[in-house]
């Protein structure tokens, strides 16, 4: 956990309105799980002011600069453009200095080899599930859902599929894959597999979808949350979410920063879940 | 200035405040440093000149439904609502861990009456890793206590009055803005006894998601910080100066040492950094070698004679 100034490597737009960050990174493949995000910021820049979490999509490695130099390390993240922070990082090239603090949070918990995992992502939120399912595969049979508005928010599916995940897709409007909510697919696929282990992220209706299935057919669930984060370091409390038996009289808030953004569904209060999707889209 | 033949001392950078000496002026704002200890994987608490922990109030306090915090123009607005472990919680699990560092830890604490803030305060005297302890009658976001006593000046005299009774530690009262003539609180927390008085506390007020057409908090209402508002605190804290014998802790926006300086200019012994925490962890850290860095390059000897030196 540190305070990283580096730079970008790339930053291309892979589909309308999502954008994909490449940023040098030493240290990232050694520190970082599957799941955990970095705080973002615009080195020197205000506005915008505060840092944006991104979860981390993929660490890796590229060739040195010449013959005989150390590889180096990079992360990427996926953003969609959504607010003023995501426009400021739409136009960021090679060689822009940018911070990252980070990695951040707890991780997914890769449970039980020998159980089927089905990954359930919506938009955005199909970002934290891609390094999960790099370390799934090793052991499990690997499902992706993806669900999206249209065709556009469907993301880098082929690269799950490189890994060896049998993806599906569904569109609202039909205009890829099924057409419909992709808890109709989650429904049937656990009807098929139901020794299944599931893992969500996405907007919050969709996780909350997710989770009524699965409490109902008592399926192991980790969901990523989305929050508006000021610190993502447990200070600020501004990225709270209830827990289970939570109260007035005696409250049980989590941050989302430290102890998710991945929890295990049942220490969430469902009761009347409401988590507000963070303005830059991004899901951690 | 000197010359380069010469031996240059390092600047002297330590201040004292109703009787707590601190290595340097710089301290974080309750609120936007937790209890410490999550900051301390990106800052060696040691360089500070003090840490004020969140706010304590007699039981543990929920705060706020979400959402609580939204980005605002150079700022953002806050309603998180004083979610705290409650100050037996506070003595028995956070301030062992803060004992280990060498610097002094100011508690920040309030209550929703006269009384609750006086058994706080007093459950906190006897505590030895307590250096001082910061009255919060100022915060926007609840429903009862804070604010009024910040904004009726009777009120606020006879709570520092019940609280003074109560502790033997170093008392500093923060200060509201949302008051039409700050001075008046100001007068009034110094005659109840606060040894020192810390301002400003975050400004009312309120944004909207157009789309929607809901306040972007869930409170409606929160408190704004960050660059922002360090005009109106700077002159707020000028203004305090101006009316008051006690030393004054100036607060608002602060993000670099230039923004520090302005207000040990105006007259403030020490400053806290609130909203820069969140931006850079290590933003303290940065804001306390530059301020050594900038007494170096003006010749300044002590920071003390910076002070209170602004020509008019």
């Amino acid at each position: 956990m540190k305070n990283l100034k580096t730079i970008v490597l790339s930053n291309q737009e892979i589909s309308p309105g999502y954008f994909r960050m490449k940023i040098l990174a030493p240290g990232y493949s050694q520190l970082s799980k599957p799941g955990q995000f970095v705080m973002f910021r615009v080195q020197c820049s205000l506005p915008p002011l505060l840092r944006r979490p991104f979860g981390i999509f993929r660490v890796g490695f590229m060739p040195g600069d010449c013959e005989g130099m150390p590889a180096k390390e990079f992360i990427e993240l996926i953003y969609k453009v959504v607010g003023s922070g995501t426009e400021i990082m739409q136009g960021l090239h090679h060689g822009d200095p940018v911070e990252l603090l980070g990695p951040l949070g707890e991780g997914f918990d890769l449970g039980n080899p020998a159980e089927e995992k089905i990954l359930v992502g919506g938009g955005i939120g199909l970002v934290p599930l891609y390094p999960l399912a790099e370390r799934l595969v090793e052991n499990s049979r690997v499902r992706l859902l993806m669900g999206g508005r249209t065709r556009d928010d469907i993301i880098v599916v082929t690269e799950f599929e490189r890994l060896g995940v049998g993806t599906y897709v569904s569109t609202e409007d039909g205009s890829l894959g099924e057409e419909g909510l992709i808890t109709r697919v989650l429904e049937r696929k656990l009807d098929k597999y139901p020794k299944s282990t599931v893992y969500a992220c996405g907007p919050m209706p969709m996780v909350e979808a997710v989770q009524k299935i699965c409490y109902e057919r008592g399926i192991p669930l980790q969901v990523s949350l989305e929050a508006l984060m000021a610190c993502g370091v447990g200070a600020c409390l501004g990225c709270v979410v209830k827990g289970v038996g939570h109260t007035e009289v005696e409250p049980r808030y989590l941050c989302t920063c430290t102890s998710g953004p991945v929890f295990n569904a049942e220490e969430l209060d469902w009761s009347n879940a409401k988590v507000e999707k963070m303005e830059t889209g991004g899901c951690k | 200035m000197m010359t380069s033949g010469e031996k240059k001392m390092p600047p002297k950078m330590a201040v004292e405040i109703a009787g707590i000496k601190l290595k340097n002026p710089v301290m974080p704002a309750s609120g936007t440093f937790g209890y410490g200890e999550e900051y301390a994987p990106y800052l060696d608490l040691n360089q500070l000149g003090a840490v004020v922990t969140k706010g304590m109030s007699l039981n543990p306090k929920a705060g706020n439904n979400t959402p609580r915090i939204c980005e605002t123009v150079s700022g953002m607005l806050n309603a998180i609502g004083l979610q705290n472990v409650g100050v037996d919680a506070f003595i028995k699990d956070k301030i062992t861990y803060l004992e280990q560092f060498d610097t002094p830890v100011i508690v920040n604490f309030f209550g929703n009456t006269q009384d609750e803030y006086g058994e706080v305060a007093a459950r906190l005297d006897d505590v030895p890793g307590v250096a001082a302890l910061e009255m919060n009658i100022s915060c926007p976001n609840v429903k009862h206590g804070g604010i009024i006593f910040g904004t009726d000046p009777k009120a606020a005299f006879a709570a520092v009055s019940l609280v003074r009774k109560r502790t033997t530690k170093p008392l500093i009262v923060k200060l509201t803005p949302n008051v039409t003539d700050i001075q008046i609180t100001a007068r009034a927390a110094e005659d109840a006894g606060a040894d020192a008085l810390s301002l400003i506390n975050t400004l009312t007020g309120m944004a909207v998601d157009v789309k929607t057409r809901k306040p972007r908090l869930a409170n409606t209402i929160g408190g704004l910080s960050g660059p922002a508002i360090r005009p109106i605190a700077v002159r707020l804290v000028y203004q305090v100066v101006q009316a008051v014998q006690v030393p004054v802790i100036g607060i608002g926006g602060i993000s670099r040492a230039m923004d520090a300086l302005e207000f040990l200019i105006v007259g403030a012994k020490a400053v806290q950094v609130g909203t820069a925490n969140f931006v850079d962890p290590n933003a303290m850290a940065t804001i306390i070698a530059d301020l050594e860095e900038f007494c170096r390059g003006e010749g300044i000897a002590d920071i003390n004679d910076l002070i209170g030196t602004l020509e008019l």
